[in-house]
């Protein structure tokens, strides 16, 4: 995916450089004057392409009225892991979209991004957030309603691989706050509940779209788990008549963190563009938009206008349960880890 | 034979730029395979011994060797089998679309693996075409290990073909004629007359199909369903280690595959050198 981004990137570059040869070209040969557009480039993760198609020519548009100036945007997707390294390898991105803290931490780490990212936008730097939900099938034959459903006897589940998807990780963590939640925090008892939940597994994809793809086009598993966004979105696209949401009543509270890589955004005199880029998506209108994507936003008037579409459940952070991200990728995911013990036979 | 003599003698005059020639693959060479070979011990540099090894040999790791390594045993004998049988109707009979037949054998080479990775699942999942006939039989195939085997021998199967396709045809039908005009039967003329010419290409497409197998991630993830410790194949593993920024502990695993596919190409290729020289009574 790296490679490909990559790709995708310095082709759209060498096009855009072709682009602007030929204009300064032209502008050699009419003599008329014209500004070179300036270019945002927006790395975002897997399953944000539709979401950033629809954002995109809103800001280009607010941006031109505000200060009649034209602009170009582009985006480049892929598992935000995998983009975070590409931007570590040089990828220019001058803004993140990512739906991991750990994946922005690490350019943070790398001293790409400002050590007090969180702070630099409300609610964490996180614009808009999601829960982790399911997906059934018509009239839910099984009776799933809670994570306890999900590890009886006779149910197959479908989600990403926690070892290669963020969207895995965040079911794991989430089945693993009930247990601790309903068991009192009795490790033996959560141990057996995650064990019990993780041999239901019927197939690990490693990303999200893979996994529906298993539950929809295989016909694979009683209930796929992914974000409660994405199950909205797979619903209304393969057909409200054939699937079910279930939002559990107890579930993970998933950020969608944002920043702006600072010394790329400098370099590429874009410092001003990225920060409001970024400052826009807490607006009213952006926060409906995000609304109509299934996202769960904070704006209060949007919030009351959608609260039909988002039912109410507890939502616990993973600093609540795991003390802070690092701690939970230390252990759980590492190598060695709970997960490998939990899934070892 | 007099191979290396001739080579050594009249190489100057028969190639005529050999100095430059020679300059210009191994800087092709190095730029193509030593350099991104380098790259990989260079990650490794950052391990100690101990680690090194922590990694290589940490359970779920192991497993994914066996898997992977088990799976492509498979998958390199019956292409062995297959393959031969698949380059002798290749060369040994005229038959309408042979061209196409022909052509085909290349197609795993020319599809992107990936693709061959969707396709193999779509039509071998249990609501496919041949994954619902064979589960009613009790089979299932994707998402197993046989299923790992399958995607494997799909992505190898040009290799055993396309190296005995051209030992066969220089092996005229004349001679398992004279073999069974002095009196050979079926059996012993394909075991005593035409074996013994096809082993080497036969072992070297095999064994290159097996190398390539413990390659292989796009075609098999798809179709693989990546259970730990029982469907998960070393290059995820890889990849595993990618997603969780341990490039040391993704090159240490690359390492290993690296080294057992090596160590494969170039026993086959003593093993090769000896039977060559045995099957020309010891003059070669």
């Amino acid at each position: 995916m790296t490679r490909s981004t990559f790709f995708r990137t310095s082709l759209r570059r060498s096009l855009i450089a072709t682009a602007v040869g030929a204009t300064v070209a032209a502008t050699a040969v009419s003599n008329t004057a014209m500004a070179q557009e300036r270019e945002l480039l927006n790395s975002s993760y897997d399953i944000a392409r539709e979401l950033f198609s629809a954002i995109n020519p809103e800001f280009q548009a607010w941006w031109q009225e505000e200060h009649g100036e034209e602009i170009a945007i582009s985006q480049s997707h892929g598992g935000s892991s995998a983009q975070a390294r590409a931007i570590m390898q040089g990828l220019r991105a001058d803004v993140v979209t990512f739906n991991q803290v750990t994946d922005v931490q690490v350019l943070a780490d790398a001293g790409l991004v400002a050590e007090d990212w969180q702070d630099a936008f409300d609610n964490n730097a996180s614009p808009y957030y999601s829960t982790t939900a399911f997906l059934v099938r018509k009239d839910n034959p099984k009776g799933i309603e809670s994570w306890d459903d999900l590890a009886k006897e006779d149910v197959q589940i479908v989600f990403p691989n926690p070892k290669t998807s963020g969207n895995g990780r965040y079911t794991y963590l989430a089945a693993w706050g009930f247990a601790e939640n309903e068991f009192d925090g009795d490790e033996e008892k959560i141990q057996d509940f995650m064990r019990t939940f993780l041999r239901n597994v019927a197939v690990f994809d490693t990303g999200g779209r893979g996994a529906t793809t298993s539950f929809i086009e295989r016909g694979i598993g009683d209930v796929l788990i992914s974000f409660e966004s994405e199950v909205n979105n797979i619903r209304s696209e393969y057909g409200s008549d054939d699937y079910e949401v279930i939002v559990p009543p107890v579930s993970i509270l998933a950020e969608f963190p944002v920043a702006v890589v600072g010394e790329n955004a400098e370099r590429n005199g874009n410092s001003d563009l990225a920060q409001s880029y970024l400052e826009y998506l807490y607006r009213e209108d952006t926060q409906r938009l995000l609304a109509g994507f299934n996202y769960r936003v904070h704006d209060e008037t949007v919030v009351a206008e959608f609260a039909d579409q988002f039912p109410d459940t507890e939502l616990f952070e993973v600093e609540d349960v795991f003390g802070s991200w690092e701690e939970a990728m230390e252990n759980h995911f590492e190598g060695g880890a709970l997960l490998d013990q939990l899934q070892r036979r | 034979m007099s191979q290396l003599a001739l080579w050594r003698s009249d190489s100057a005059r028969v190639l005529p730029g050999f100095g430059l020639s020679m300059g210009i693959s191994v800087l092709f060479i190095s730029l193509a395979l030593l350099l991104p070979i380098t790259g990989l011990f260079g990650q490794l540099a950052g391990l100690s011994l101990a680690e090194y090894w922590a990694i290589i040999t940490e359970g779920r790791v192991v497993a994914s060797y066996m898997v992977t390594i088990g799976a492509a045993a498979v998958a390199a004998l019956v292409n062995a089998v297959f393959g031969l049988l698949l380059a002798w109707v290749l060369v040994r009979y005229e038959f309408p679309g042979k061209r196409l037949l022909d052509a085909l054998m290349d197609l795993p080479f020319a599809l992107p693996t990936a693709v061959a990775g969707i396709t193999l699942a779509t039509l071998y999942a249990g609501n496919g075409w041949m994954g619902s006939l064979l589960e009613s039989l009790g089979f299932q195939v994707a998402y197993t290990w046989v299923g790992i085997a399958l995607a494997m021998a799909f992505t190898s199967i040009p290799f055993v073909v396309r190296t005995v396709q051209p030992v066969l045809e220089d092996l005229p039908a004349e001679v398992d004629e004279a073999a069974m005009s002095l009196g050979a039967t079926d059996g012993v003329a394909f075991r005593r007359v035409i074996m013994p010419h096809l082993w080497p290409a036969l072992v070297t497409g095999t064994g290159l199909a097996f190398v390539r197998s413990l390659g292989e991630f796009g075609a098999i993830i798809f179709i693989a369903g990546n259970m730990p410790y029982e469907t998960e194949i070393t290059a995820l593993m890889i990849f595993v280690k990618l997603q969780e920024y341990d490039y040391a502990g993704a090159s240490a695993i690359a390492s290993v595959v690296l080294f057992v596919s090596l160590a494969l190409l170039l026993a086959i290729n003593i093993w090769q050198g000896r039977f060559v020289r045995r099957l020309h009574g010891g003059k070669g």
